[in-house]
């Protein structure tokens, strides 16, 4: 089955680790992560994105640019600020930000 | 005219995983229901029963404020900011997670449970620095009053918060009546029950039920049974 790949930007190494960690539980997504604005963008250049997790650390001004470069390779993914750093509230928030898109 | 939502106790969700039995009243972790996402800024009220000596392992979080409530045992705290303490009924712990915090909490006692609330509100604003802390009440001040114990001011009564949200706390002799007045235009309260049963706005609550209440700007509360507990979470409707 194809897996949902979920890019997850974190400025904090260890928090991101929990973050993808948390993401891979699920059978059916695939999290990817960087702590950098270059690297995600390389990221989504190199495979199909559905969701980009916006974590901690992350400046209104990356947020736009990032939202702006990815919208112009694929007018569809699904942006998500994520709050919590992983625990209890990840999952919900995907699953409630794929129900709005339909899926 | 004002709205309100009700959370009767048997509806939270449910998860038992031996060492930790929680009930949630919103969708945490594996418990997911579209119609329980939050209320306001109110994101997480569990209900949190540690078995002794067992806890939570160091564990991160960002952009959260997080409140724990002891209501029954030792609860003991450690974070990567240095803070070790032991929070106890009658206090209360805020942790402001902001930009990132790891941090464990674990029953201090190997022969005792542990029961405290998690409550979790969005931050009113992101990327904050880290911050823990506690505050002592005493429990007397709640007798036949709202004893107020967190606020967004830091040279106010209890913890302060990176939020527009006041929490108090209440503990009630029967028939006693009062009223509750909404902090901040926009604000709705979410009350839980801890003991007891008591009735808001003519609706009757039980131990553990929830009722959330907006788009009004004042609370009509009456204590139905001896001892009745009540904490009242007043936060804002919209973020």
């Amino acid at each position: 089955m194809h897996r949902l790949n979920i890019l997850a930007i974190h400025r904090d190494t260890k928090i991101l680790a929990t973050v993808l960690r948390l993401i891979n539980t699920n059978e059916n997504w695939n999290g990817i992560g960087s702590t950098s604005d270059e690297e995600a963008v390389e990221m989504f250049h190199q495979q199909p994105v559905g969701i980009v997790l916006f974590c901690a650390g992350i400046d209104e001004t990356s947020e736009e640019k990032l939202k702006a470069i990815f919208s112009t390779q694929n007018p569809s993914p699904i942006f998500l600020q994520h709050y919590g750093g992983g625990s209890g509230l990840l999952s919900a928030e995907i699953y409630e930000a794929l129900a709005k898109q339909g899926h | 005219m004002a709205n309100s939502i009700l959370h009767k106790a048997e509806s939270r969700g449910h998860a038992n995983h031996g060492w930790l039995d929680s009930y949630h009243s919103f969708s945490f972790a594996n418990y997911y229901n579209p119609e329980r996402m939050n209320f306001g800024v109110l994101r997480v009220l569990n209900d949190d029963t540690v078995a002794g000596g067992r806890g939570f392992g160091s564990h991160p979080h960002d952009n959260m404020e997080i409140i724990s409530i002891p209501l029954e045992g030792d609860l003991e705290h450690e974070d990567n900011l240095g803070n070790v303490a032991v929070i106890k009924k009658g206090d209360v712990q805020i942790i402001s997670a902001g930009t990132g915090v790891f941090h464990s909490e674990k029953n201090k006692n190997p022969n005792q449970q542990v029961q405290f609330l998690q409550i979790w509100l969005y931050p009113n604003k992101l990327n904050g620095a880290p911050r823990y802390d506690q505050v002592s009440l005493d429990v007397k001040d709640r007798h036949n009053n709202f004893q107020q114990i967190l606020s967004p001011n830091p040279t106010d009564e209890g913890v302060w918060v990176q939020q527009d949200a006041w929490f108090s706390l209440g503990k009630f002799d029967e028939g006693f009546q009062t009223t509750y007045q909404i902090k901040k235009p926009g604000n709705g309260v979410y009350a839980f029950v801890l003991e007891g049963d008591v009735t808001i706005n003519g609706q009757a609550l039980h131990r553990r039920d929830g009722f959330g209440i907006w788009d009004t700007d004042q609370l009509n509360f009456k204590a139905d049974s001896a001892g009745a507990e009540v904490l009242l979470m007043d936060v804002p409707m919209k973020f």
